[in-house]
């Protein structure tokens, strides 16, 4: 008898073991004929959550078919700078406040259809229309009207100048003005396809064969989707996947610096994380609390804690890529014998009790035990309360119900929240305020790099958050990959002249 | 036997209410609101209150409860708020890794500890007996992910025999490389499942041997085998069933730990997707067919029971 059951647990386990040694079964891919034709596999963390960037699709949905599915009038290169993209030239009237683009001739959609004025028109409305969950809504709100005169012109007219609404308009999709579901499905003029995607594991594209540009570099890409930074860096070890758009794990990156198999860049990232302050509640009602707050904290520390030497430090809102950036880290430097004395000036010598919002993934519980350990030392009590993404939108975001949070910020270019006086964190000082708009309807990008960086100057003085570090933005790829994007800005990730072999 | 099983189809099916109700008030305590998935960062009130009309969240609690309840009547799980997917369809498509990852561990799990239980407990005074018991007690200890993660260190990375993780892109359509894709994973469960299931079957064993029956049978010149074969497997068999019944209902539950160590497109996954994105018919739609799976398996394991040991059938079975 038992002998019949171990018999049956034998043949049991080596039935497995033959699936495993099954060739097809194995990791390794089936060689391809040319580097052309090789399929580029990617890894990533963020999956979309629908396909539609004005539908709450999240980050994911920007990164995998951003300038792959779908393009823009114009595009935001890797490098920061703005091109034409669907656009091939554009008018500006004098008084900034009427726009005219040619639109490229010989596009198609995936759908067969020819790409006219109206499908921009469409694409335009959709972003700005009443219901859009898109990023950009507010800031395009400035646009009045948009019209087509003829099938390959555009007219945009607005309210009030906005120096910045070509850079907005690389965010908007030209999408198919008869395209339905567009959560589900998609209708691009992109050099890619959607393939299949299947949720919770791939998003596949594939070459579009009526592409107006030159065909890409590859013969299609899989994004593989992770929730756990060491299932991804398993899969890079195990060619599963051939790159990974964005490297989570610093402790994992010792696998792969030294290897000649492997190729670990560190780009530029646009991802800030913020002790944000609710700036209209005391005790942070007081510039010189907060000030005294960011100096009791050794960001530098953090980094090293977090990131192990990777990242960088801001000391306020604009990172490095914008084109208003400056170096503020002086400006509340660490130094735990000014917090203390400006603690006593603002009437806080003993000290306060505050509760600090904090979501409940990385890294937010690891900065918040930091932070609560620095204030100590100022005599400042921190209650670390965690809350659900979900949560803080609601009772942050939404309600204003917080002394202080952390949050990462991933846009560039968002210093522009100080200039609203409604936002989360409620800063409101009119000049900066003032500042930002002129800003926008400046006539040069002279005139409106001035004026940001005079905004961005006043909010760390203020010390209207904390801007603890900027994220790195590090890739890792297998060393036969080539012609990938590394600074990933925005969360993008062209597939277009990815190569490999 | 027909109304006993009219009986525990009725039962079944009121629980079934019971439960869908009980989660529809449980998700509407959490704090939070559907919509919050939605928004970008620095939404405007228009935006917040678009949001709200796409999620539903704007209706009063009645009527999203009467939403629920006929949806499920009509075994429509409704749309993901997020995806804008059918869920029914989602659900389906993560049964396909979570349903044969369960089963295969399982199968693996009964096969390896029956006879290991049974030896344990038969050959006690040999020197594998307390060796095999003190692995069994090891495999309790030890978390299911820690297990996962050496599995996956020694098979995938060092000698790549299989893959670390991820289900292939064809699915079954690929039935060699989706089994690999599984080979793991199974392991990783079946080894802690058959740990605990080891102890079972080897006090039931004990129990058995102990017997005055048995003791009986083998004074009347039956073989041992023959004696355990006819008398002591079935009285063994009644309390691993209910036993087993009990651990195939965890794993497929528990089964979400596996999935993301393997980063399997499971229905864990797609559970704790729907938890954090406040997703009420993903959540609503995967604890309502996970019941009804746990449901069914005790359902099924009662049968089991009654049909090895007579007993239940007179006691139970008839009026």
């Amino acid at each position: 008898m038992t002998r019949k059951f171990a018999g049956v647990a034998v043949a049991l386990a080596l039935a497995l073991a033959a699936c495993g040694s099954d060739p097809a079964a194995a990791p390794q891919k089936s060689p391809s004929s040319g580097t052309a034709d090789a399929t580029i596999e990617i890894g990533s963390q963020y999956e979309p959550q629908n396909l539609d960037n004005t539908g709450g699709g999240g980050q994911g949905v920007t990164e995998a078919l951003n300038g792959n599915v779908y393009e823009g009038l114009f595009k935001l290169t890797d490098a920061g700078k703005v091109e034409n993209l669907l656009a091939e030239s554009q008018e500006v009237s004098d008084d900034g406040l009427t726009y005219t683009f040619k639109l490229r001739q010989g596009v198609k959609f995936h759908s067969g259809k020819a790409l006219t004025s109206a499908d921009v028109k469409h694409s335009i409305e959709r972003v700005t229309a009443e219901d859009s969950q898109s990023a950009r809504k507010s800031q395009l709100e400035v646009i009045k009207s948009v019209a087509a005169p003829d099938d390959r012109t555009v007219v945009v007219t607005l309210a009030s100048r906005s120096i910045s609404l070509v850079y907005n308009l690389s965010y908007v999709w030209i999408v198919n003005a008869d395209a339905k579901d567009l959560a589900t499905s998609e209708d691009g003029t992109g050099p890619y396809k959607l393939g299949v995607w299947k949720r919770g594991s791939t998003l596949s594209l594939e070459p579009f064969p009526g592409y107006w540009g030159p065909r890409p570099a590859n013969g299609g890409v899989v994004f593989h989707y992770f929730t756990e930074a060491t299932a991804l860096n398993n899969a890079l070890l195990t060619g599963a996947v051939d790159i990974v758009t964005s490297e989570q794990s610093p402790d994992a990156l010792g696998q792969f610096t030294g290897n000649a198999d492997y190729k670990v860049s560190e780009g530029h990232s646009t991802t800030k994380l913020l002790l944000a302050f609710n700036d209209r509640k005391a005790p942070f009602d007081k510039p010189l609390v907060r000030k005294a707050v960011s100096s009791a904290i050794d960001d530098a520390k953090l980094l090293e804690s977090i990131w192990a030497g990777h990242g960088s430090l801001i000391g306020s809102m604009v990172p490095p890529t914008d084109p208003w950036y400056e170096d503020l880290t002086t400006i509340d430097p660490y130094d735990v014998e000014l917090a203390k004395r400006q603690l006593a000036e603002a009437g806080y010598a003993k000290g306060f009790r505050f509760t600090l919002d904090t979501p409940n993934y990385d890294p937010h519980p690891t900065a918040a035990t930091f932070i609560k350990s620095e204030l100590a030392k100022v005599g400042i009590t921190v209650d670390i309360n965690v809350i659900t993404a979900d949560e803080w939108y609601s009772k942050v975001f939404k309600n204003h119900d917080f002394a202080a949070t952390l949050q990462e910020h991933v846009n560039d270019r968002d210093v522009v929240w100080y200039g609203n006086p409604d936002f989360y964190w409620g800063y409101d000082n009119k000049q900066v305020t003032d500042w930002i708009k002129q800003a926008e309807q400046a006539k040069t990008a002279e005139e409106q790099t001035g004026l940001l960086k005079k905004a961005n100057r006043q909010i760390a003085e203020d010390a209207a958050s904390d801007w603890l570090y900027l994220y790195p933005q590090i890739v890792v790829a297998s060393s036969k990959l080539s012609g990938y994007p590394v600074n990933g800005l925005n969360s993008q990730f062209s597939a277009y002249g990815i190569k490999k072999g | 036997m027909a109304r006993y099983l009219l009986r525990r189809t009725a039962f079944l099916l009121g629980s079934l209410l019971l439960a869908a109700s009980l989660l529809f008030v449980l998700l509407r305590l959490l704090p939070g609101d559907p919509s919050n998935a939605l928004l970008p960062m620095g939404a405007t009130p228009e935006q917040i209150a678009a949001a709200r009309r796409q999620t539903g969240s704007d209706l009063t609690l009645p009527e999203q409860y009467a939403a629920w309840l006929g949806g499920l009547v009509r075994l429509d799980l409704g749309t993901s708020y997020v995806s804008r997917l059918p869920v029914g369809g989602e659900i389906a498509a993560r049964l396909a890794v979570t349903v044969p990852l369960t089963l295969l561990a399982f199968v693996l799990a009964v096969v390896v500890a029956v006879p290991v239980g049974f030896l344990t407990a038969r050959r006690a005074e040999r020197w594998y007996g307390p060796l095999l018991s003190g692995f069994a007690q090891l495999g309790i200890a030890v978390p299911v992910f820690w297990i996962g993660m050496l599995l996956v260190t020694v098979f995938a990375l060092r000698l790549r025999l299989l893959p670390a993780g991820g289900f292939p892109r064809e699915d079954w359509a690929e039935p060699g490389r989706a089994l690999a894709a599984l080979v793991l994973p199974v392991v990783a469960i079946a080894l802690v499942m058959s740990a605990s299931l080891i102890r079972y079957v080897r006090s039931a064993t004990l129990e058995v041997l102990g017997s005055d029956h048995m003791r009986t049978a083998r004074a009347l010149g039956e073989s041992f085998a023959g004696a355990m074969w006819r008398h002591g497997l079935r009285n063994a068999a009644a309390p691993v069933i209910s036993i087993l019944g009990i651990e195939l209902a965890t794993t497929f539950l528990g089964a979400v730990v596996v999935e993301s160590v393997f980063a399997l497109p499971g229905l864990g996954a797609l559970l704790v997707e729907g938890i954090a994105e406040h997703d009420y018919p993903v959540i609503q739609g995967v604890l309502a067919v996970s019941t009804l799976a746990v449901l069914v398996i005790g359902f099924a394991a009662d049968i089991a029971q009654r049909l090895v040991d007579p007993r239940l059938r007179t006691r139970l079975g008839r009026p």
